[in-house]
């Protein structure tokens, strides 16, 4: 497939495919964007990598998603921005369905504290040494991942208690 | 005939109940939930233009200590549910509820895991007020409904 990059995002491409070409799966275009599927256990070298080398010093989001395939399922999704080139680049690892794991990528961008506690909360994705890996919107003691494709829309009943309802007179 | 000869010019006689009920229906203060957009139109029906005033409830507490009518504004969910229902027990009897919005009411366009389904899953709601958002006078036309329903209310009863 012909890409279509930008100077400054052929650089970037060029330098992945350099410094990890064993790592990179895919390089790919699509409505305008750039995407790049990398190996999972190389995610953290391939980020520091872009925000040292490259300049992308903004981390603008992680995001989840569930494939719904029998293989590699889970797929994260970096979302990040080079202020210097003004150029988005987004970075994908696939991971396994059975207990989905990936290293965290703090170390790199401090901000991706949150956004990883959001993909754990809502895919259970788990991010190794992250250093605060806790649910961030649904309660601590929730059994499920609500945005998993099984997960029905409306929730499973009373696994969220509600307050009592009963007049407070009684 | 009757009470009023006796007491001459000046008395009027009414019974104990209209009399609670006056006071307390046209004083209903209000317990600004606000939670989402349907906030702002509350707060336009408190300002000047439909100006709540008019039926004496102007005053937006927001200690729950001191107020009567709380306005549910917006879709609640799971997580706030129980702050909104432990500010709702720290009313003091007697109170009242309004359900502001879809959202409020049945959960609206929010059918989630996330969203109650309707703030009378854990609220006894007294009115509820449809739209998304309601404008401000249908927010006052449940006011008023609600100082209907104060007015036809057995306040007061005899202690034995």
């Amino acid at each position: 497939m012909d890409l279509e990059l930008s100077e400054p995002l052929q650089k970037v491409i060029d330098g992945l495919t350099e410094d990890f070409s064993s790592k990179i799966i895919d390089v790919y275009q699509s409505t305008g964007d750039t995407f790049v599927r990398v190996e999972p256990d190389a995610i953290v070298e391939v980020c520091r990598s872009l925000k040292e080398k490259h300049h992308f010093i903004y981390l603008a989001n992680i995001l989840g998603a569930d494939r719904f395939t029998a293989s590699e399922r889970f797929e994260v999704i970096y979302n990040m921005v080079s202020l210097r080139d003004r150029e988005r680049l987004f970075v994908k690892v696939w991971l396994e369905e059975e207990d989905p794991r990936v290293d965290s990528v703090t170390p790199v961008w401090n901000s991706a504290n949150w956004y990883e506690r959001q993909v754990y909360d809502m895919f259970g994705v788990t991010f190794n040494n992250h250093p605060d890996m806790r649910r961030i919107y649904m309660p601590e003691d929730f059994d499920y991942y609500p945005l998993r494709k099984e997960f029905p829309l409306l929730g499973i009943p009373g696994s969220i208690p509600l307050p009592t309802s009963t007049p407070d007179t009684e | 005939m009757g009470i009023e000869n006796a007491l001459g010019d000046g008395y009027f006689t009414t019974k104990i109940d209209a009399l609670t009920n006056w006071a307390r229906s046209n004083a209903a203060w209000p317990m600004p939930m606000g939670l989402a957009c349907c906030a702002i139109e509350m707060m336009s029906f408190a300002a000047p233009k439909y100006d709540a005033a008019r039926f004496g409830s102007e005053v937006m507490r927001f200690s729950p200590r001191q107020s009567d009518v709380m306005i549910v504004a917006g879709w609640v969910n799971y997580k706030m549910a129980h702050a909104v229902r432990r500010i709702w027990d720290q009313m003091p009897d007697p109170k009242w509820c309004i359900a502001m919005g879809a959202c409020a009411s049945t959960g609206g366009m929010h059918r989630c895991y996330g969203v109650v389904q309707g703030c009378d899953n854990f609220l006894p709601v007294d009115a509820y007020v449809s739209g998304c958002p309601p404008r401000p006078d249908a927010l006052l036309h449940a006011l008023m409904q609600i100082q209907d329903k104060i007015r036809t209310e057995h306040s007061v009863t005899l202690d034995t």
